[in-house]
């Protein structure tokens, strides 16, 4: 066994980096891997937004990880200062800059590059998608 | 927290994508978290050491001072990469840190006395 952490800076939709990040942590897990936290940062902090609206047939992106993060109780942290700047707040943070929505999914966490290496020094091995 | 060796590769341009102010957010958090960090400049991202950037014409804020200000946060290794300093017309000179350059052969080692490698 082997055990995870994983960046994804690919934004959806324009890119296929947070799939690709998906299918390959799903893998893991599969073949009895750990995955210790999925860090989404740059572009990848789009993944945590519940907003879009995607063509009928396609589930969004984060119903995706948030139902795979669930089932197998992965910690999905999504970079504070990548967020803010893309639009994606969670209701504190939208309360507190006196914003109109929360856009991120319930399921994410958004916090700081702390998270990142503090996965990065106890993981075994680090992937990162869409650099 | 347990220590590792991190190498963070810049190999992105410092303006025109944001690669390379969020390879530099990387390093500070990482100093910050009392980690052993160094830096490589690889490709275009060479061109993050020059002297005298003026972002300031396209609308952008320079990285030039963030970077320079990597050894308050002791940030002391530096690498740049010699082959791309030439593809680049650069030499130690027009650098605004004092990177060290290595040879493909040098970056080898350097890569494999690394914990921790992230691409920018």
């Amino acid at each position: 066994m082997t055990s995870f952490a994983l960046m994804v800076l690919g934004a959806p939709v324009s890119t296929q980096a947070p799939q690709t990040a998906l299918a390959f942590a799903r893998a893991a897990v599969q073949g009895g891997h750990r995955i210790l936290r999925v860090f989404f940062f740059h572009d990848g902090v789009h993944c945590g937004n519940q907003m879009p609206v995607p063509p009928a047939g396609q589930q969004p992106i984060a119903e995706q990880w948030a139902a795979f993060a669930q089932q197998h109780n992965i910690d999905l942290v999504v970079c504070v200062a990548s967020a803010l700047k893309r639009g994606v707040l969670d209701a504190g943070e939208a309360k507190r800059y006196d914003k109109p929505a929360a856009t991120l999914h319930p399921a994410f966490a958004l916090s700081g590059l702390g998270q990142w290496i503090d996965a990065c020094v106890n993981a075994e091995r680090l992937l990162s998608f869409g650099s | 927290m347990k220590q590792k060796r991190i190498l963070i590769v810049c190999r992105r341009p410092p303006y025109g994508e944001s690669f390379a102010r969020e390879a530099l957010d990387v390093a500070m958090a990482s100093a910050a978290f009392d980690q052993e960090i160094a830096l490589l400049f690889l490709d275009a991202g060479v061109t993050l050491l020059a002297k005298n950037q003026q972002p300031e014409t396209i609308g952008d804020k320079s990285l030039e001072k963030q970077f320079a200000a990597l050894p308050l946060y002791d940030v002391n290794e530096l690498y740049v990469d010699v082959g791309a300093l030439q593809q680049y017309r650069l030499s130690q000179t027009d650098l605004s840190l004092p990177a060290q350059p290595l040879t493909t052969g040098e970056i080898t080692q350097l890569l494999e006395r690394s914990d921790i490698v992230l691409n920018f």
